[in-house]
Parts: C-alpha cells; structure tokens; sequence
C-alpha cells in the first residue's frame, strides 16, 4: 500500500531543459537523436491567430490553428533527475515559441555549420540578448572545410569565454561532450552571476 | 484553394510575423486543424490559470484512482492517466505520446489536475536554477553514459 508516493517523487524529481538551435538541417534532430536515451519524440505546438477568418461562409469567427513540431529527447542522470533535450523550431517565424522554451532553460547548444555560418547567427543573437548560457557546436559534416574553433568564434564575434566545441552530431560521445560543456559553462555563468549579485 | 487576404510568406529574414499579411504558416506548419473540439472548445487550463511548462512533470495520483470513472472525463483525459500511470512524465512527453497538441493536453491537464487526479511539479524558476551540487551530478552522469 503506498500513501506518500505523490510528495516524495514530487518533492525530489527535476527536470533540466536543454536547448538546441541553428539553421535548418544543421543536424538538431540528429545530435538530439544521438544522445537521447527515448526516441527522438515529436511533439506539436498550437498556433493560432485570433481573428483570422478561414472560412466566413456562415458569418461565424472561427480561430484557425495551425501546430509546429518540435523534436525533444531524454536523458536521466538518475531517478528524480532528468535532461529534456529540445530541438527548436528553426523557420523565424516560430521564434516566439523560443521564449517558452527557453524560460527556466540551463542552456542551449547551437549548431553551426561553418558552410553556412550565417544560419547560426539568429540563435546566437537570441540566446547573447537575453543571457541564456550557449555553447556553439560545429557540426563537422563530411566534406566541409574544417574550422578551427578560434575562427568560428570569430566569425560569429562570440563573447569572450563562449565556448565553441567541434563535434559530429551523429556521434552519441561527440554529442555528450558538447553538452558536458555546456553544464560546465552554464555552471561558471551561474557562479559568476552569483558572484555578482554578492558584489 | 487560396482564402482571401494571403499572400506566400517572404524570404525576408527581417519580417517579423505579426507584420501585417505577412504568412505565418505554409506546408511545413502542418495541416490547419481545430482541436479544441477535444476540450470543449477552451484553450487556456481551468481557474488555476496555470500554463504547464513542457518539462513539468506529471504524477499519476494513486490515491485518486478510483475517481476517473465519476468524473465524466472524455477518452483524451483517459489516455493521459493511462500514459502517466506507469511513470511520471512531462509534459512533453505526453503529448508526444498521445498524439495531442501540447496547447490541448495544458488543458486537459488542468483538468485532471483540478480533479486531483495527478500531481504535477513546476519547473524550477530560472533564478533558482540548479546548485552546482545538481549540475556536478549531470556532468558526471553524462560522462558516465
């Protein structure tokens, strides 16, 4: 007979989210199939426009809902404490959905490609303005010139200490390093915003 | 068929979406659906007014388990006992495995939740994000994977 099962899981599970962004077909759904211990999920997100008429034939407003899929993944540290991997939507116009995703978020990964670099700078900017740690994770795909990391930080004029890691999203190591520097840099940002707060 | 008013979305990176008759959708958005026939119409959760964050976790409540059958809930508030029953799970995952929108299982979560038939935890505020205890313990479980 369990009576206390509700608080005690309650009281001791998190959950940590991690974000990852970048262009289309950069590999989001790759690196976070590659890591996730679940099937890369799908899961949809409801837009909708108020007012917008579809289809006025009775004169009646209707509401017009269209979804966005997100793909997210899992990795549990232990019971009671697991990583939600989120692929984010990467059309601009879905960016909105970004500020619920990133709400309570430890960090975010961005996933570059140094053949289309530019595709990358959108997240980086969103994730610099509002202070949410990132690391940038170069996808080295097959045939691509390599890059060293000092050049794509200073391609994209990465604040000093943001780390850039060279990776290969299809590969599950590849893609626990990359978020092994993540938590490590996310924990330095929070200790020295801490440090701040103090001082 | 082309409804009245839209035009194909620009490639123009600047144009933000609320730009007037800027397209918001195309064929990758997924089909137009209305699915709030699942919730009676409602799109935000009941009087708590609380929006479920996708990694807030859900707990089937034991206690309530013989309430389900009383409460006229429909076969989606079913599915989402049926799902979370086994194990906790966040909210994105239900979704995901129920085949629902997230924006429709907030709300019939608000449901269950009003009922008392699940427990579920709110995410950890960003202010009060993890100690490095906690963050220590995932670079550690993610090295050890």
């Amino acid at each position: 007979m369990v009576t206390e099962h509700s608080d005690a899981a309650d009281a001791s599970a998190l959950a940590l989210k991690i974000l990852v962004a970048g262009g289309f077909g950069v590999g989001k759904t790759t690196l976070v199939g590659a890591v996730s211990e679940i099937r890369p999920l799908r899961t949809e997100e409801l837009l909708s426009e108020a007012g917008q008429l579809v289809d006025d034939t009775d004169g009646v407003d209707q509401k017009v809902t269209t979804t966005v899929a997100m793909d997210f993944g899992r990795i549990t540290i232990r019971s009671g404490l697991s990583l939600y991997l989120f692929g984010t939507p990467g059309q601009d116009r879905f960016w909105f959905l970004w500020d619920e995703l990133s709400q309570g978020a430890l960090g975010a990964v961005v996933l570059a490609d140094t053949r289309r670099l530019e595709d990358c700078f959108p997240a980086v900017d969103y994730f610099e303005h509002r202070h949410i740690p990132f690391v940038v994770a170069v996808n080295c795909f097959a045939g691509a010139r390599t890059h060293g990391a000092h050049d794509v930080s200073r391609a994209l004029d990465l604040d000093q200490g943001t780390p850039v890691v060279l990776c290969d999203a299809r590969d599950r190591d590849s893609g626990k390093e990359v978020l092994i520097r993540l938590v490590e840099y996310a924990g330095r940002m929070h200790t020295a915003r801490l440090l701040d707060s103090v001082g | 068929m082309t409804p009245k008013g839209r035009h194909p979305m620009t490639e123009n990176r600047t144009s933000g979406a609320s730009e007037p008759g800027s397209q918001w959708y195309d064929g990758e958005a997924g089909p137009l659906v209305r699915p709030y026939a699942m919730t009676g119409g409602r799109t935000q959760p009941g009087p708590t007014g609380v929006r479920f964050d996708l990694i807030a976790l859900v707990t089937f409540d034991l206690a309530a388990a013989t309430l389900d059958d009383a409460a006229g809930l429909g076969p989606e508030h079913r599915t989402l006992i049926d799902l979370c029953r086994t194990e906790t799970q966040s909210v994105a995952e239900l979704a995901a495995d129920a085949d629902l929108p997230v924006g429709v299982v907030r709300v019939l979560l608000g449901d269950l939740l009003e009922l008392g038939c699940v427990v579920i935890s709110r995410p950890v505020p960003p202010a009060l994000l993890p100690d490095e205890r906690i963050l220590r313990e995932v670079i550690a479980g993610l090295r050890a994977l």
